[in-house]
């Protein structure tokens, strides 16, 4: 048996594993039958088990260039290296839907592993509803998507993998952004079993939200890891697009955004209950309608794969069975659930709501603005485009408030926020805010609009550095005690909200400095010729040809110098990939903490004439960071270790926490 | 008044699904012409045979004719000329044929070897009037009524489908008004 | 003596002048260079999958920057140009929406959203607004 056939016959176990998984806990559950309830684990296990042999068999066959399997002929070559031989395995459609399951049964196997104190019902509903999902996937696998089909007749060689996925990006960022839609299936079933299951009470947050922050850090990092890729790779110095298919990413990331906020106060206070359900299901729907988008050819896009009719109903199939099933559970069980508690204007959660309101509120502006070209064709109504100048107008302004909320928000603590202390820190916070603001602004001779974006992200990080404050000098531990100073301050959800909060004000920072500052001109050259950008002169010195493993390349050699002074020496290339025929450039980047120096060569003209791309970006690496920053406090609040504490001590801990210091009862507490 | 605020979502889901489903599978229509039913741009351009008078879209006033936009080196217009050559000769059809963005040498020789159906070939070596007809990709066929108005655009090689089901149709009704 | 201080003082002039002049120049090409710049990163690329014509290299987005250029120096507005391509090419090349009757929804769409969303919020927390007494006693 050939590894293509064991792989083909281990899905095949897996349809009908699943299947079962997917049934007989859900039924057990219902019925409060254990024995029932307790195949959920074993059975989930055994799905694991078979679909990780599945993909491993994908990823071997691809590693032995197996050209007997049409996927591996139509992505793969032999004199690709390895590690892209590897990654084809999500380089087409087949392979990556194969890697959306196989990332399904990681995060199923993480929850086996991770969640021993749940009820029983509770952890066969889940288990149950992630094995229906991984049903719905693996058939639409086996019906429509076989990576392990086998070619009638075998080709001596592949068609390559296509040279724009060539790149270390391909390794890193499809897992990673997989692992954060996926991750929300977990969320997702949490909120169905909650749904099937009698009223939950505030553990039921409790449990959900360390999946959901650690869901929300990798999509965040996914999302990173594509701009990164997109802005080294595509040639025109650009990192966000609005395209439809970073849109599909942008969507759920902003609901996730919200039910991390929302999640909080359920967990806490018992408040916002259908609300967060809601949100859960809305959260791995955006995922799901993210897959629909980039498969169906629905939306034009440069990150669409090859679009099939076929495909596109299938996957609107399950979107219909999953999404409108859910939402017809939540229709028909939300109601009848009651909430107790009340809460004023001014405290924490009705910060958090409003919150809510604007992540929400944009996601539906992003979604309003993906989703009505194709209205409007599909009305008759003629042809438009909507594209990041509508977005940009709409997305900006609806933020502003929310960033401003940002620094206010973790003052208020809940049911009543104390107005007079709120407004002196407040005041406090504003007070250094407007005059550090004026000092960048001075500094960098900014504009209006500059310096509002400046002072907004100058703001959240004010705020927080007097939330870290507060929180530091304000313990109960004695002012000798080591502890106070180190991380043991505040529980890890506290500085993951810090770590967040922080990147989310540089990542304001950084943009509103990027565009501010930097400067881009399109311009064509001659060996010889310079130009001036800013303070930085750009010479091209040469332009000789180079050859890669599978592609011949003009290289130019750029310097780049300051005051006279050489600073970086930059070698854009533009490619052509051998087996394709491809052509592609490469784009040569001097990145420092300060700025990046962006060089791109274009088309070739008469007379040695270079069409080339430059840039000056001020501040891009903070970008980056910024957004690493907020993965990082994710999934440092993510591993906070008291959610996984049962609901009775959890009690006791909170009840200690009220009576202790009133200033940390302003933290993050779960 | 609870079960419909609840409900909200689903219909909404519903809305969304419905408008995927229906656009599903459709192929993007080409882009319409923004001169549908306006006056073709007039323009005067020499031919890419000298001998003969330039040609203005004036001359062309009283009948309706098709504006075909085409070039040496794309490889669609190649697919289409026996098409066109056909038209020509079986409905006599005016075709005026745009050079666009091509050399006069080479539009010539490719008519010689491919055979010529235009009843005129103006020039466009730089583009410009293709950028006054909104051409953005090459083939494409315009047709034209009597008055001079644009009244279909067909972008992209003609097919004999297209001309049965739709330009043939469209010229014999625009021939009877 | 006398008119050599005269040169000096006319050169000195002179070579200020020149340099407000080219500084001016330079000042000039670099906000037609934005202008072009801003505006082609507003036009849809027609023959690629979602470019600007800003940034892609196809003949036809290169050849529409060039007009583009050409109708700025020449003094026409921003709008000008704008409208010469929606002329030629349709709304479809504009990645910013123009408002009209059919794209009404799309620009009141976000802020309709905040209006029922904020409204449907406010109602939420005047449910929850107990009185100050009953909050202290539910600690």
């Amino acid at each position: 048996m050939t590894p293509a056939n064991l792989g083909h016959h281990a899905l095949l176990l897996a349809w009908s594993v699943s299947l079962a998984l997917g049934l007989l806990p859900l039924w057990a559950a219902q019925r409060s039958v254990p024995s029932g309830m307790k195949l959920a684990r074993p059975l989930a296990l055994v799905q694991s088990l078979l679909i990780f042999t599945s993909f491993a068999c994908l990823l071997w066959s691809l590693g032995v260039n197996d050209f007997s399997v049409a996927y591996v002929a139509a992505h793969s070559n032999s004199t690709l290296p390895l590690y892209y031989r590897l990654a084809a395995a999500w380089g087409g459609h087949e392979g990556s839907l194969l890697l959306w399951v196989f990332i399904l049964q990681l995060w199923t196997s993480l929850l086996v592993w991770r969640s021993p104190h749940w009820p029983a019902d509770t952890l066969a509903r889940v288990l149950a509803v992630l094995g229906l999902i991984s049903f719905g996937f693996v058939s639409f696998i086996l019906f429509t998507s076989d990576p392990f089909q086998l070619l009638a007749e075998p080709v001596s060689d592949g068609a390559d993998l296509n040279p724009l996925l060539q790149d270390a990006g391909m390794i890193f960022h499809p897992p990673m952004l997989y692992m954060g839609y996926v991750g929300f299936a977990i969320t997702f079933a949490l909120a169905i079993a909650a749904l099937l299951g009698p009223e939950p009470d505030r553990s039921w947050a409790a449990w959900a939200r360390p999946w959901a922050l650690a869901a929300w850090a990798f999509l965040t990092g996914g999302i990173l890891l594509g701009s990164f890729w997109a802005y080294y790779e595509l040639g025109w110095g650009g990192w966000w697009f609005w395209d439809a298919v970073e849109n599909a990413s942008f969507m759920p990331w902003l609901v996730g955004t919200a039910l991390i906020h929302s999640l909080t106060a359920t967990a806490q206070r018992e408040v916002f209950k259908s609300w967060s359900v809601l949100l859960c299901i809305v959260a791995f729907s955006l995922s799901l309608l993210g897959t629909f988008l980039v498969r169906s050819g629905v939306v034009t896009s440069v990150h669409a794969f090859a679009s099939d009719p076929a495909r596109g109903q299938f996957i609107l199939a399950l979107l219909v069975i999953v999404v409108g099933g859910s939402l017809s559970l939540y229709a028909w069980r939300a109601p009848a659930w009651r909430e107790r508690q009340g809460f004023s204007w001014f405290s924490r959660e009705a910060a958090l709501l409003i919150n809510n309101l604007f992540l929400l509120v944009a996601a539906g502006s992003v979604l309003l603005g993906t989703l009505y070209p194709l209205a409007v064709e599909a009305l008759d109504m003629g042809r438009i485009s909507v594209g990041p100048p509508y977005f940009e107008a709409v997305f900006v302004p609806l933020m502003l408030p929310l960033l401003v909320l940002l620094g206010l928000g973790p003052m208020l603590v809940w049911k009543q926020a104390d107005k007079p202390s709120v407004k002196r820190r407040g005041a406090q916070a504003a007070a250094i805010s407007f005059l550090l603001t004026l000092g960048a602004a001075l500094a960098t001779q900014s504009s209006p609009l500059m310096t509002l974006g400046l002072l907004t992200g100058i703001w959240m990080l004010v705020c927080t550095a007097q939330l870290v404050a507060r929180q530091v000098l304000g313990t109960t531990t004695p002012l000798s005690s080591p502890k106070r100073w180190t991380m043991r301050a505040a529980p890890r959800a506290f500085w993951g909200m810090v770590l967040a909060h922080t990147g989310m004000a540089l990542f304001v920072m950084s943009v509103t400095l990027l565009k501010g500052l930097e400067h881009s001109q399109d311009q064509v050259l001659k060996v010889g010729n310079n130009v001036q950008l800013g303070a930085y002169q750009f010479q091209l010195t040469q332009v000789e040809p180079v050859a890669g493993p599978n592609y011949r390349a003009a290289q130019a050699r750029v310097e780049v110098s300051r005051h006279g002074q050489v600073e970086a020496l930059l070698f854009p290339q533009r490619r052509l990939y051998t087996v394709r025929n491809m052509p592609m450039t490469e784009a040569a980047i001097d990145r420092s903490l300060l700025r990046d120096l962006y060089v791109s060569l274009g088309e070739p003209g008469p007379d040695g004439q270079w069409a080339m791309r430059l840039q000056v970006k001020p501040f891009m690496s903070w970008i980056w960071l910024s957004c690493l920053a907020m993965a990082c406090g994710g999934a440092l609040a993510a591993t906070d270790r008291r959610a996984a504490k049962p609901a009775s001590s959890r009690a006791q801990a909170s009840l200690q926490d009220a009576q202790g210091a009133s200033i940390t009862s302003s933290t993050a507490a779960a | 008044m609870m079960m419909t605020r609840h409900a909200l979502p689903l219909a909404c889901f519903v809305t969304l699904a419905g408008l995927l489903g229906t656009q599903l599978g459709k192929a993007p229509p080409p882009l319409p012409s923004a001169l549908l039913n306006h006056p073709a741009p007039s323009f005067t351009a020499p031919q890419l045979d000298r001998t003969k008078a330039v040609f203005t879209p004036q001359t062309m006033q009283g009948q309706v004719w098709l504006l075909n936009v085409w070039a040496s080196w794309c490889a669609s217009c190649r697919e289409e000329h026996p098409l066109l050559l056909d038209i020509q000769q079986r409905h006599g059809i005016a075709i005026v044929g745009l050079s666009y963005e091509d050399e006069a040498q080479q539009g010539a020789s490719w008519l010689d070897a491919q055979g010529n159906p235009y009843t005129s070939t103006p020039q466009d070596p730089d583009g410009r009037i293709g950028m006054e007809l909104g051409v953005y990709g090459v083939p494409e066929t315009f047709v034209v009524d009597k008055q001079g108005r644009i009244r279909m655009r067909h972008a992209g090689p003609l097919t004999p489908e297209a001309w049965q089901q739709t330009i043939l149709p469209l010229i014999k009704e625009l021939a009877h008004g | 003596m006398a008119d050599l201080l005269k040169l000096k003082h006319t050169l000195a002039a002179l070579s200020l002048l020149a340099l407000s002049l080219t500084s001016h120049a330079a000042d000039t090409a670099s906000r037609l260079d934005e202008q072009v710049q801003h505006l082609a990163t507003e036009l849809r690329c027609l023959v690629c999958q979602n470019q600007s014509i800003a940034d892609s290299q196809a003949p036809l987005a290169v050849q529409l920057k060039a007009e583009i250029r050409q109708q700025l120096s020449r003094g026409a507005s921003v709008e000008t140009v704008r409208q010469f391509m929606v002329q030629r090419y349709g709304d479809y090349v504009l990645y910013k929406p123009p408002v009209n009757r059919t794209t009404w929804a799309l620009w009141a769409g976000p802020l309709l959203f905040m209006i029922a969303g904020g409204v449907a919020a406010m109602r939420y927390m005047r449910a929850r607004d107990v009185g100050d007494e009953q909050k202290k006693a539910l600690v």
